[in-house]
């Protein structure tokens, strides 16, 4: 598809999800959520957000498949950091706590 | 001055679907993007070394967050404003997503009437886009003058961990940056619309090279970044 042939409608209609989506982030955090059901929750809205982003104002959706993967790819190594640092802050804690007292 | 590089190949070239298809355009010396202008595949490609940076600051907050000792202060106490007579939790932070959201709208119209090459709406649309940055950056301003009056600084605050306050500079300040950085662009290229350079095939005073509609879609994919970058922010440092 052709992207001066998108309806303009297309671009309200995800602008308009996208309120919807932050008024829920939001709720979360004046409801007070906690725990699991915060964290799944605030994650949910935040991928659903950057999806519609990346897909639809960034044109991402029509893009060459060989763009799209040289893109989006990437990125996963960023969750391997992710998982090598969770395990590094674990144990920095593990040793303040066991060495200089006090905990969380 | 000719044009050196063909920017555009014109029609998609076929290729079988899936990752057959991304190999084939991938292997032998050719251009791997196809019909992929550079100019949006270098904007692309510096949007994700960008991501890498906004990572870095991301996770590096996460560690200072998961090994301190210390108590991490309440996001929604700390940014909570006093309406009535009422604390509501992070309502500014929340008025600046959908201020921000709103010019991702405006920019993506934008975008599109570009594409018709109705000048008038196209600079306009920027226009209205570049405002929203302006008023996101302001509010930005605002809270950062909030929390310093506070007593907030980089190596302690009144509340908890004094990571807190590193993590917040750093990471709000770099993306306030960044929005600047994107209101003056869209301000460049909205004029050159106006002007109607790209009706005319007007030559850039820089690179002395013909520009095109698709500069306003590339502009475009600098705002939508930023624009990305806030939700996770807003998720990760201001709702977590």
């Amino acid at each position: 598809m052709r992207r001066d042939q998108h309806p303009i409608k297309l671009y309200l209609v995800v602008w308009g999800w996208l309120f919807v989506l932050s008024t829920c982030s939001y709720l979360v955090d004046y409801f007070g959520f906690q725990g699991y059901l915060r964290w799944t929750l605030i994650l949910l809205f935040m991928v659903l957000k950057a999806g519609l982003i990346v897909a639809v104002f960034m044109h991402m959706a029509w893009e060459r498949l060989a763009l799209i993967y040289a893109i989006l790819l990437p990125p996963v190594a960023v969750l391997v950091f992710l998982a090598i640092m969770m395990f590094e802050s674990d144990y920095t804690l593990l040793t303040r706590m066991v060495f200089l007292g006090g905990g969380p | 001055m000719a044009d050196h590089a063909l920017t555009d190949t014109g029609a998609a070239i076929a290729r079988p679907p899936g990752w057959r298809g991304v190999a084939a355009d991938w292997s032998s010396d050719q251009r791997a993007f196809k019909n992929v202008s550079w100019g949006k595949a270098m904007m692309w490609i510096f949007l994700l070394s960008d991501t890498f940076i906004f990572s870095c600051f991301l996770l590096s907050y996460m560690t200072v967050r998961m090994s301190t000792t210390e108590p991490w202060p309440n996001p929604s106490e700390v940014f909570a404003l006093n309406f009535g007579g009422k604390d509501i939790p992070l309502i500014l932070i929340a008025i600046m997503t959908f201020v921000l959201i709103s010019s991702s709208g405006t920019m993506a119209m934008a975008v599109n009437y570009g594409y018709r090459r109705d000048r008038a709406k196209t600079a306009i649309l920027m226009l209205v886009t570049a405002a929203f940055g302006a008023t996101f950056v302001s509010m930005q301003a605002f809270e950062w003058t909030k929390l310093i009056t506070e007593g907030v600084r980089p190596w302690g605050n009144p509340w908890g961990a004094a990571q807190f306050g590193s993590a917040f500079f750093m990471i709000t300040g770099f993306h306030g940056t960044h929005v600047t950085i994107g209101v003056i662009f869209l301000i460049i290229i909205a004029r050159k619309v106006w002007r109607g350079d790209f009706d005319v095939e007007r030559r850039g005073f820089f690179t002395s090279r013909k520009g095109r509609y698709e500069i306003v879609e590339i502009t475009g994919l600098y705002w939508h970044f930023v624009d990305l970058v806030w939700v996770f922010i807003f998720a990760l440092f201001y709702l977590w």
